[in-house]
């Protein structure tokens, strides 16, 4: 019940996303571009209904989303903590905030915590080279950080 | 509404007259511009709440002479966020929100600067003016030359400075074939790192008979620690439309492609603003100028793949599918997008295209070196002080960068090597330093001009632990179409792993050259082929730090954790307990004036207490 719930919701969401782009097949990465800002991630059910649109069989579409890094398949955590592990930030030690998110949240790169509240993403420059080295939790940078700055900062976010 | 040729002169007139003191210091007005950074780093440390804060207080105050203006980057982003207040030129570094009402207060309003915001050069003295920071002295701006000047939301601006100027006098004054011959007299070759003579490059396509022809601006900018094109883009963004144009009348395109990261939401966003002005004004669309020549540009979205970056890869891309490159031959010049001739073009090459028309071709050949005319922007970062944007001459040397503009290193600490390329290109070692940078120099020395990231690293770093960073990156990289590429690397990473994590034999050292020269001659497009330079370059100028990874098992630089124990030197250490207190960990134990231990159980060997200790006790 809960599912075909969620479903109608998506469907309905889709129909209005789906209405700005003709049915050419070269808008998928723009519409898959539009459906991961929406959820946070691409749903099945989207992904269904791209594919009648664009007539595109969805095995070709999971082959697309799976090929780029910023569509993923599953939810990601309330907290996303982004840390940014482009050249500048690495030669300033953003490896070792990566080590201490992985350790503190005990899950890698791309999981989320079993309670949903955490998630650790590798990013690749985020732009801020100048505050370097620099991680996000959501929206929020955090520049010139250290481990001591993340530690705070998971403690802050843990009990929210 | 669409402008005449006429109305856009009126408003070049007009706003040129009104922004004369972004550029003039002896500027005639009574008008103040308060000019704040809002690109992406100074955006990530509040700068839109310092434009807000900035215009509330002028609001309260009733100070209509004032306005605030949210410019591009002005490069300088170590001293972000920035603001300047123009005509008299005032460099505020580090500006907070809280920091605008001192701002006004003391100098727009009873005109005295605030001192404690001024900013300080490496050497300690405080400078006022921004043309006085030794960062500025050695740089030419060519391609940044609107960044930090005009309002990149607003087209006037950039019509202001000679904005849709060259458009105008291509379309009424030259013959495409006479405007390739500009730009191939010009010198100008391809940003984006390969280096491909840009005239060249229009004039396959121009030669090509077809009924569509397509022209794509290359701003899939992969490069980690690289953003010169983000800054262009959000600093500039007509520049690089009116290029466009430009391009697509040389070549009969009337449809132009921006292939834009979709991690850079300010640039996509600047994009958006100016391509609806350029339509507004009629600068873009049917008929431009009422001279019978179309051109639209439309974005297209990436969604994070560094191999899109890539030609090829990135056609596939725009066409809606994985972003595999396509063999070549055929070139895009003949069949690129939708099977149909395509010039693809880097953002950083556009940007010199009107300058190039305006100011002549041989104006821009005279700078730069025999092979490699004009400038080229750097987004210098890593162990240096300031971090930032600039733009050099070609032939400027590695040494000028770091020292004369970077202002060198931090902490007193010496240089070890500088990366430029990126994952293709090189490490550059302390005895190259004072190599030229133009294409050719780079490639002698095994390195590339890539698209500008130069990333400078002290000597804590471990260049094996470099190299694994660049491999790690080309692996989840790779698209998997070519073998070579998408096995090769694994197994060199595989490799790396091993020595890193102390388990290497010499062996694997010729393993991974053999493997790294297999993947260069093999692989299908530029990111395999060129995959391997940071392993290759680094054991070609650290070969001993490789053997003493293997043969000692040691990391001098307690990068490789696994091989290396971070102790406390019981002689040096004097107690003072500043270790301890930087621990992130609490793994150093002692009290008072007592010699300190690490607990090697709950040590992550991140290197903080080795930074901290004023006695240099703590080593392996």
């Amino acid at each position: 019940m809960e599912v075909n719930c969620v479903n109608e919701k998506i469907k309905k969401d889709m129909a209005e996303i789906l209405e700005k782009y003709t049915d050419q097949k070269d808008n998928l990465i723009a519409i898959l571009n539009e459906v991961q800002e929406k959820y946070g991630y691409i749903p099945q059910k989207a992904q269904l209904e791209i594919s009648e649109k664009l007539k595109i069989p969805m095995a070709e579409i999971y082959g697309v989303i799976t090929f780029y890094s910023r569509f993923t398949t599953e939810p990601k955590g309330k907290y996303n903590i982004s840390i940014c592990l482009g050249t500048a930030c690495f030669v300033k030690g953003s490896g070792n905030l990566l080590d201490r998110a992985k350790e503190r949240l005990k899950i890698n790169s791309g999981e989320v915590t079993p309670d949903g509240k955490f998630s650790i993403d590798e990013v690749r420059c985020v732009g801020a080279c100048g505050l370097a080295p620099v991680f996000m939790i959501n929206n929020e940078v955090y520049g010139n950080a250290t481990v001591k700055m993340l530690d705070e900062a998971i403690d802050k976010y843990m009990n929210l | 509404m669409i402008k005449t040729i006429k109305e856009i002169e009126e408003i070049r007139k007009q706003k040129r007259e009104e922004l004369d003191l972004r550029i003039n210091i002896n500027a005639k007005t009574k008008e103040k511009h308060i000019l704040v950074c809002h690109g992406t780093g100074c955006t990530s440390s509040k700068s839109p709440q310092i434009i807000d804060n900035f215009r509330k207080i002028l609001g309260e105050n009733n100070i209509t002479n004032v306005r605030v203006i949210q410019t591009g980057c002005f490069g300088l982003c170590a001293k972000g966020p920035i603001a300047i207040i123009r005509p008299e030129d005032t460099f505020y570094a580090h500006v907070k929100p809280e920091d605008c009402e001192e701002i006004i207060k003391t100098h727009i309003i009873e005109g005295n600067t605030v001192d404690r915001l001024l900013c300080k050069d490496i050497d300690g003295t405080i400078v006022k003016r921004l043309d006085e920071l030794n960062f500025y002295k050695k740089q030419k701006r060519i391609a940044l030359k609107n960044c930090g000047v005009i309002d990149p939301e607003n087209i006037d601006e950039y019509i202001a400075f000679d904005g849709y100027k060259s458009i105008y006098k291509v379309l009424t004054e030259m013959t495409p074939d006479q405007v390739i011959e500009e730009i191939s007299k010009s010198g100008l070759r391809g940003r984006g790192g390969a280096g491909f003579p840009t005239g060249k490059k229009w004039s396959f396509a121009q030669k090509e008979q077809a009924e569509q022809k397509y022209i794509i601006c290359n701003a899939d900018e992969g490069d980690p620690g690289a953003f010169m094109d983000r800054s262009i883009l959000e600093g500039d963004p007509h520049s690089v439309i009116e290029a466009m144009a430009i391009a697509g009348y040389s070549i009969g395109a009337t449809q132009g492609y921006i292939y834009v990261r979709a991690e850079y939401p300010i640039a996509v966003q600047r994009l958006k603003i100016a391509i609806n002005q350029a339509r507004e004004y009629g600068l873009l669309g049917k008929n431009i100028f009422g001279l019978g020549f179309d051109f639209d540009v439309d974005i297209r979205l990436g969604a994070g793949a560094f191999v899109c970056g890539e030609e090829t890869a990135l056609l596939e891309s725009i066409e809606g599918k994985r972003g595999q490159p396509r063999v070549k031959p055929p070139y895009p010049a003949s069949k690129g997008l939708f099977g149909k001739p395509t010039v693809i073009n880097n953002v950083e090459t556009l940007a010199n295209i009107t300058r190039i028309i305006l100011n002549g071709a041989e104006w821009y050949s005279s700078i730069g070196t025999e092979t490699s005319k004009g400038t080229k922007v750097f987004a210098l970062g890593g162990n240096v002080n300031n971090v930032g944007l600039v733009e050099v001459p070609m032939g400027t040397t590695l040494r000028e960068i770091i020292y004369d503009i970077g202002g060198g290193i931090p902490q007193g600490k010496a240089f070890k090597a500088a990366q430029t390329g990126g994952p293709s290109g090189g490490c550059i070692p302390a005895e190259h330093i004072d190599t030229p940078i133009d294409y050719e120099s780079l490639a002698q020395i095994g390195s590339m001009m890539g698209s500008g990231g130069l990333i400078v690293m002290d000597e804590t770093k471990c260049m094996v632990d470099i190299a694994r960073f660049y491999l790690d990156f080309t692996v989840s990289e790779s698209c998997g179409k070519c073998t070579p590429c998408r096995i090769g690397t694994k197994r060199m990473l595989e490799l790396l792993n091993k020595i890193c994590d102390g388990n290497g034999e010499e062996e694997d050292i010729y393993k991974l050259e053999k493997l790294a020269h297999i993947i260069q001659k093999a692989s299908i497009c530029g990111l395999g082929q060129t995959a391997p330079n940071p392993v290759l370059s680094t054991l070609k100028y650290f070969r001993d730090e490789y053997r003493e990874h293997v043969l000692a098992r040691n990391c001098a630089t307690y990068t490789c954790k696994a091989i290396s124990t971070i102790q406390i030197n019981p002689e040096k250490c004097k107690g003072c307990g500043l270790c301890q207190r930087k621990c992130p960990v609490n793994a150093i134990k002692g009290e008072g004036r007592e010699i300190r231990t690490i607990d090697p159980e709950k040590c992550i060997k991140c290197g903080t207490c080795i930074q901290a200790c004023p006695f240099k006790a703590i080593g392996n």
